[in-house]
């Protein structure tokens, strides 16, 4: 499904990304793990198509397409999704119709008419009620005067709505007590089917408890360092990244 | 419609003193009386009208353009101008819709106008458009049985003489600023409303019901005057652009109202700014003004500006009466070379008068805009209140947006708010959008519409609509 290979990325004249290369099939759940400054977010963010940052060398390829080549919303459009660790506040624009806009601009792009307004609104009280979210969400500016655990929620709503077929999540689990962590990885694993891929960013162990990978990445300096299964994250939890590094290094 | 009924009307408007004879009614460019006097003439209007006009023009020669806006343009050539021009002839105008500029159609497709109207608007030879007859006719009916006057200015200088010289000019004297001298001395034509007491009126008015009377864009002068406990909503505009060949556009607005009355006077302006030199486009230079003189009268201005190359306009409140109520809901766009320079006057003169401004600035491309307001306490306006809030939203690095902020205080017993903010459009909200699926001209128009939701929602229903739809027009090409 997705292809990443030999990724060199630069951000304002520093090289980020150093040759990383990652395959993601269908049906898989991937988590990207890794030291603080290792290029975590950088690798969403440059699938997603984020401005700032130059890809010197490398493919990434979705389903077979350029995803370089792809605009912003193109990307979108073709079932890439990226969850974000800080999402931004739009005042004035309210949830359900940057909800409604962006649900029917996907379509489009697929050939299908706009949602009607019935089908829209039991859509979006099912997925409500899936987040453990009030409807009153719905006529709240995006994000605006949104504590951490909303916004996180608020995400991966749009996810359950948006139905991508890769769902990239930017440490979704910073900043969640306990209770919002288990409301969020329940709608994380109930993203989880044949045709959809997962990729978690995450630094923390934690959300790895409840959502419990395919695969797991250990990034380091802009590279994969190492990979495993499940208990590779309960190995780094235990043992603290260093000892990867210092494996790569050698 | 049966076709004897609309000629009736038609004959019914030019009964009413509008053009008699077509073929002759032109002046050679130029002012002085013998213009004025040929104007007042061409309207067959009484002696006192007359007199009026020459009185404004007088002033008028005294005066000097004003220099204190924050615009830059070359300067105007009085004598240059035509200042009574008869309606285009049918021959002369566009036969049907494919005679019309094809950006200007799509443009009208955008905004989802019906196609009737499209035509209107373009300025399309009557016959194609008289579907709006209909509508007009039964509205005027409405509006008769409440017993609302909604007439031309033509019309009611004959009709309703002692109203106009009640009211014409008391708001807004003839030699109050240079254009409005000017459009005192030769204003073409315009708007009356008269609301008797105790009634509201039972619909929107809106001058786009007079499309079919139009041709008065000029200098255009309305008078709405709403007597005790009575109350109007009048829409003033379009949002679909509209032909001029016309560069300069000096209206005066006067509004009164009465103890316990209320007027709100909503706006959307979206004259022609011109090509991307903004050369062709039209100098809006408006003064409007309401005059609160009731106690407890409340008078509304809502404004969306997206048009013209120059706007010059600061719609303002005389509080008089005690306890009366100013109101300024502003949105402001600019792109490419235009410039604006607008705002509003808040004069509390009456005790316990409250005022309330909202201004959003939008600027892009290499525009310039700036929000000037005044608000002006008087010695025996106790514990008055104003509060203001002004943002500006950025697009691009090339635009600019001014805020001034004038504040004169002579009561201590009066509580005066400002707020200000300046912004610009985030990269990340943007990307959040985009990455969302939307594209990038529609995020644009989401952020900006979530910007001015705060006046937008002062606006009638069905405007709103439009003036979202146009801020997404206006702003095309604004980023990338």
């Amino acid at each position: 499904m997705l292809e990443v290979k030999d990724l060199h990325v630069t951000a304002e004249g520093t090289e980020i990304l150093k040759g990383l290369s990652l395959t993601v099939k269908a049906g898989e759940v991937h988590a990207i793990m890794g030291p603080n400054g290792a290029g975590k977010s950088t690798l969403s963010a440059v699938i997603a198509g984020k401005g700032g940052y130059e890809v010197t060398k490398g493919s990434i390829t979705f389903e077979g397409q350029d995803v370089l080549e792809m605009e912003i919303e193109e990307r979108a459009q073709a079932g890439l999704l990226l969850g974000f660790q800080y999402p931004v506040e739009i005042p004035g624009v309210k949830n359900v119709y940057l909800l409604k806009a962006a649900l029917n601009a996907q379509r489009a792009a697929r050939g299908q008419d706009d949602i009607p307004a019935p089908e829209f609104m039991k859509l979006i009280k099912e997925r409500l009620a899936q987040m453990k979210m009030a409807a009153s969400f719905l006529q709240r500016a995006v994000n605006e005067g949104f504590s951490g655990g909303e916004k996180k929620r608020n995400e991966i709503l749009q996810m359950l709505v948006l139905q991508p077929k890769l769902a990239m999540l930017d440490e979704i689990d910073s900043g969640l007590d306990i209770d919002a962590m288990r409301v969020v990885a329940d709608g994380i694993n109930s993203l989880r089917a044949e045709d959809r891929s997962i990729l978690l960013v995450t630094h923390y162990q934690r959300l790895l408890d409840f959502v419990v990978p395919d695969k797991v990445h250990v990034l380091v300096d802009g590279r994969i360092a190492k990979s495993g299964d499940a208990e590779l994250a309960r190995e780094l939890e235990a043992r603290g990244y260093e000892w990867v590094q210092e494996e790569s290094a050698a | 419609m049966a076709t004897e009924e609309m000629e009736q009307l038609v004959r019914r408007e030019y009964k009413e003193g509008f053009v008699t004879d077509i073929e002759s009614d032109t002046v050679p460019p130029g002012l002085d009386e013998s213009t004025i006097e040929f104007i007042s003439m061409k309207k067959g209007e009484p002696d006192w009208m007359l007199e009026w006009r020459l009185k404004a023009y007088h002033q008028w020669l005294k005066m000097t353009p004003p220099s204190w806006a924050h615009l830059d343009y070359p300067p105007i050539d009085y004598q240059a101008i035509s200042y009574f021009s008869a309606p285009k002839r049918d021959e002369d105008r566009p036969q049907s819709l494919d005679e019309v500029d094809p950006k200007l159609l799509e443009t009208y497709e955008k905004l989802g106008i019906p196609l009737h109207e499209r035509a209107a608007l373009a300025g399309v030879a009557v016959d194609a458009v008289f579907d709006s007859v209909s509508v007009t006719t039964t509205f005027r009916e409405k509006l008769y049985e409440a017993g609302v006057i909604f007439c031309s200015m033509s019309e009611a200088i004959h009709d309703y003489p002692e109203l106009i010289k009640q009211y014409l000019g008391t708001v807004v004297p003839q030699g109050d600023n240079y254009f409005a001298a000017l459009n005192s001395a030769v204003f073409t034509d315009g708007s009356f409303v008269f609301v008797p007491e105790g009634v509201t009126c039972p619909m929107e008015l809106s001058t786009y019901f007079r499309i079919n009377e139009a041709n008065t864009g000029q200098f255009e002068r309305t008078l709405i005057i709403c007597e005790k406990q009575a109350q109007v909503s009048y829409l003033e505009g379009c949002t679909a652009p509209m032909r001029d060949e016309n560069q300069l556009h000096a209206a005066v607005v006067e509004l009164v109202a009465l103890e316990d009355a209320y007027i709100k006077y909503s706006t959307v302006q979206n004259w022609y700014p011109g090509d991307e030199d903004g050369k062709g486009g039209i100098y809006n230079f408006v003064t409007k003004r309401g005059d609160c003189r009731g106690d407890r009268s409340r008078i509304s201005w809502t404004q969306v500006e997206t048009g013209s190359a120059i706007t010059w306009k600061y719609p303002s409140c005389m509080l008089r009466g005690k306890d009366s109520i100013g109101e300024f809901y502003s949105v402001a766009v600019t792109n490419g070379r235009q410039q604006a320079d607008t705002g509003t006057k808040m004069i509390h003169i009456g005790e316990g008068t409250r005022s309330y401004i909202v201004s959003k600035g939008i600027a892009a491309g290499r525009s310039n805009q700036s929000y000037r307001g005044l608000v002006k306490v008087g010695p025996r306006a106790k514990g008055a209140r104003n509060f203001t809030q002004c943002d500006s939203l950025l697009i691009g690095d090339t635009c600019g947006a001014h805020t001034f902020p004038y504040q004169e205080i002579g009561n201590s017993t009066a509580t005066v708010e400002h707020e200000a903010t300046t912004s610009t459009i985030g990269e990340d909200q943007l990307f959040y959008c985009q990455s969302r699926g939307i594209s990038e001209e529609d995020a644009v128009s989401m952020i900006v519409n979530g910007f001015c939701k705060d006046v937008f929602q002062e606006l009638p229903m069905e405007f709103a609509v439009e003036a979202e739809a146009l801020l997404g027009v206006t702003l095309e090409g604004a980023v990338g």
